[in-house]
């Protein structure tokens, strides 16, 4: 194990864990708007205690969103600093607008949130959970640019020479709208709606299955089922417009995708396979021409293939299998998404939608799906971009922190492990406590008569 | 090179960098400081109403953290990738820490066994010293200089960042942020917890003035080019003149139990002392110990003048917008704290 890939697997994993939450962060953002909007129209008390619960819940997930968001802010100084000298003058300046526009707008109002029911208006409470709501997408804006931009770099040249070499800004919305911005902002975004609103699916569903808070949990899963059918569908197109952009600016990273190799040959699409790295072939479930076809809508024009790109320049081998299978993986779970969401709404208009055990016990399990999804899907985008940290200009190797040593890493990345794995623990066993508790008592600090007994900070 | 009001935009941003790292000492120095102080609290109830009395507002207090480190890679790359590479393992015991403090105070109420409350009110008073002395390294190490060749790679050691100077400085800013948040702590407080706050409010500030005394000696005696600044351009010595009348002025007012002037006051202070360290070490941020031809400037290290533009743009724009809901928030939450449903 070297220096560059313990670095890399512990700016992997510190991301890979964040990622987790604001996702979650973003698509309860909007649920919460939906719930708190409806209390403000309706008056109903159902309303008013789940926006409440779902507030917690949310609290939870932020909390650890920004202690690991800290991390990944310092990391790239700390492993990356000639990435981070080569890119500053362009990324730092995406990095800082999110910091003021975003993040602090988000903090800022959460307190209100949390603690101000008693102390503000129910309007003036409404619209911090709308800055929130806001503050948490503003977050997403920035920091997908910044990373589109090392996907597809616009609006910049290159400045000086080996270690003093650097990209600087000429354009400034040139950059912000890079090729990829909006196609991979609208993806995160819409699947950021997706994990959302299938944690309060999963949640509910298990309510009603245990036939608990059974009027809240009706009408919360409804708000959620619209929010994650509209979304489901809105991922078929951005998913497509992506892969359209990928192929137009990072064609290497399409033939991972589809591990197509041959550029001369008609590219056929997947719906499960492995591709072998030595014959350069792939065995699985293919439809011939799938890919020409959705790119060029025709199912004999040839596409791009890996053999077009130096070695050195392309993905290798074993990465290509990743990419291949992370790919199709986030591919075939957007497809269950949409085929779960359709069929729930089918049975709510036929008037059953509480009926089917089986069909709750499976929005139950669905809360793992978006989250794999956008694991899986990031790794693609960023394994496919390799060997390039910068694409096309800088490569992950030579990126990495001079005087970095690889005790150091070591040192970092167990600790790192161990923190997040006590982080996950306590993460899992609050939100199933909040779970278990349940939306309807709003007086959850007490201490049980038990408790206060023996216990000499009380007495 | 383009100018605004006679500075150069470097200038600016070494300014606006400047006024983030000050704003983030004020803010979240008092919740450090708070943190620092809770197991000097014995009853769960005075526990709680001292997480309570910063529950609201640490969270919006650490997003300066995050401005600040966003604002130093975007003016200045370079010292933002050579100071995070050359402190590797004090920067990430600083993020692990800053961790654990975040589920300490979420994670403390949650559950009502008193094993459980204990080891989370250590873990949170534990990580919060740490944090405080670390920024202290940090600061004390950049006020010497670091051993930086021509590639910005460090050549020294870990242990070569843990000398007396750079201890001492840690010392007094675990000293400041405890005096800070034990004024803070008293604004907010009432009855038993406030008579006892009282006592810390003196107790911490003659620990800070104490440290203040030492540390300032220290570099007159120790760290020259801190000094010769100073000597050039006599006018800057308005600077160390209104932080030490600013420090007197803490003395007099907690005297007098004014304690929200005492917290404007030590606020201030904590501002001076950050402008007290920028004057003297204007133009370079980062020191080369080993060739001064190697020193990082604000010119040699900033990004180009289009990006210092635009972000200082943002920066006329955004600051002003923080303003206003930080203000919102501190008033929302204005007054001596209640416990109520909400609480932690």
């Amino acid at each position: 194990m070297n220096t560059e890939i313990l670095s890399r697997i512990q700016f992997a994993f510190t991301i890979a864990f964040h990622y987790i939450y604001p996702p979650l962060s973003i698509g309860l953002g909007v649920v919460l708007v939906i719930m708190e909007g409806m209390y403000l129209r309706t008056g109903k008390q159902i309303y008013e205690q789940m926006t409440r619960f779902w507030i917690k819940i949310f609290a939870l997930i932020f909390g650890i969103g920004v202690a690991t968001g800290i991390v990944m802010e310092f990391e790239f100084g700390t492993n990356w600093a000639v990435y981070s000298r080569y890119v500053g003058d362009i990324f730092g300046s995406a990095l800082a607008a999110e910091g003021i526009f975003a993040f602090a707008l988000e903090s800022g109002f959460l307190g209100i949130l949390l603690f101000g029911w008693n102390r503000v208006s129910p309007r003036v409470h409404f619209f911090s959970t709308i800055m929130v709501a806001l503050g948490s997408m503003f977050s997403a804006i920035w920091i997908v640019v910044a990373n589109s931009w090392q996907q597809t770099p616009a609006g910049y040249r290159i400045e000086g020479e080996g270690m003093k070499a650097r990209a600087v800004i000429t354009d400034f919305w040139e950059m912000v709208f890079n090729p990829s911005s909006v196609d991979r902002l609208s993806h995160v975004i819409i699947g950021s709606f997706l994990a959302g609103s299938f944690l309060v699916l999963s949640v509910n569903a298990y309510y009603i299955l245990r036939q608990r808070h059974l009027e809240i949990a009706k009408a919360s899963f409804k708000i959620a089922l619209t929010v994650a059918t509209v979304a489901s569908l809105m991922q078929l197109f951005t998913g497509h417009r992506s892969a359209d952009g990928v192929a137009k600016h990072q064609p290497a990273k399409l033939a991972a995708f589809e591990g197509h190799y041959d550029s001369s040959a008609v590219a056929d699409m997947y719906l499960i396979g492995w591709t072998n790295a030595d014959k350069r072939e792939i065995t699985g479930v293919k439809i011939p021409g799938g890919l020409s076809f959705l790119l060029h809508q025709d199912f004999t024009t040839p596409v791009k293939g890996l053999n077009a790109f130096p070695k050195e320049d392309r993905p290798s081998s074993r990465a290509v299998n990743v990419v291949f299978q992370t790919y199709h993986l986030m591919v075939a779970i957007g497809m269950v998404l949409i085929g779960l969401s359709l069929l729930a709404v089918f049975l709510w208009w036929k008037g059953k939608l509480f009926e089917q055990k089986w069909l709750l016990q499976l929005f139950a399990w669905s809360v793992l799906l978006p989250q794999i999804a956008n694991q899986v899907g990031w790794y693609s985008a960023e394994i496919g971009r390799q060997p390039w940290v910068v694409y096309g200009l800088l490569r992950t190797s030579d990126a990495l922190s001079q005087s970095l040593k690889t005790e150091q890493v070591l040192f970092s990345l167990i600790m790192f492990t161990l923190v997040y794995a006590l982080l996950f623990a306590l993460f899992l066993y609050l939100l199933n406590k909040k779970i278990k508790h349940g939306p309807v008592d709003t007086h959850s600090e007490t201490i049980p008569d038990s408790s206060k007994r023996d216990n000499p900070i009380l007495n | 090179m383009e100018t605004i009001l006679g500075l150069d935009l470097p200038t600016w941003w070494f300014l606006v960098i400047g006024a983030v790292f000050s704003g983030y000492a004020i803010l979240d120095g008092f919740d450090l400081g708070a943190g620092a102080l809770h197991l000097f609290f014995k009853k769960e109830e005075s526990r709680r109403i001292a997480l309570n009395a910063i529950g609201p507002v640490w969270d919006g207090n650490e997003v300066w953290l995050v401005i600040g480190g966003g604002a130093l890679f975007a003016g200045f790359p370079v010292v933002y990738a050579t100071i995070l590479s050359a402190l590797y393992e004090l920067f990430m015991v600083f993020l692990v820490m800053l961790i654990f403090r975040a589920i300490s105070i979420e994670f403390r109420s949650k559950e009502p066994m008193l094993w459980w409350r204990r080891l989370w009110d250590i873990c949170y008073s534990a990580s919060s010293i740490l944090l405080a002395l670390a920024l202290g390294l940090v600061l004390g190490n950049v006020i010497q200089g670091i051993a930086i060749d021509k590639n910005y790679a460090y050549q020294g050691t870990l242990l070569d960042l843990f000398n007396p100077y750079a201890l001492l400085v840690a010392v007094t800013t675990l000293a400041l942020f405890m005096m800070h948040g034990a004024i803070y702590l008293v604004m907010k407080t009432e009855n038993r917890l406030y008579a006892k706050l009282t006592i810390l409010v003196k107790n911490t500030t003659i620990f800070f003035v104490l440290m203040f005394a030492i540390t300032s000696l220290a570099t007159l005696l120790y760290i020259p080019h801190m000094i010769t600044r100073y000597k050039e351009v006599p006018y800057m010595f308005a600077f160390p003149v209104l932080a030490i009348l600013a420090v007197a002025n803490i003395t007099r007012q907690i005297a007098y139990r004014k304690y929200f002037f005492a917290f404007l006051s030590s606020a201030f202070v904590t501002a001076m002392l950050i402008i007290l360290v920028a004057v003297g070490l204007f133009p370079n941020i980062i020191l080369s110990t080993i060739d001064p031809d190697l020193h990082i400037t604000v010119y040699n290290g900033s990004s180009t003048e289009k990006s210092l533009k635009i972000m200082l743009t943002f920066a006329a724009i955004g600051v002003p917008l923080v303003g206003v809901y930080t203000s919102f928030v501190f008033w929302t939450f204005r007054g001596k704290v209640k416990l109520d449903e909400t609480s932690y």
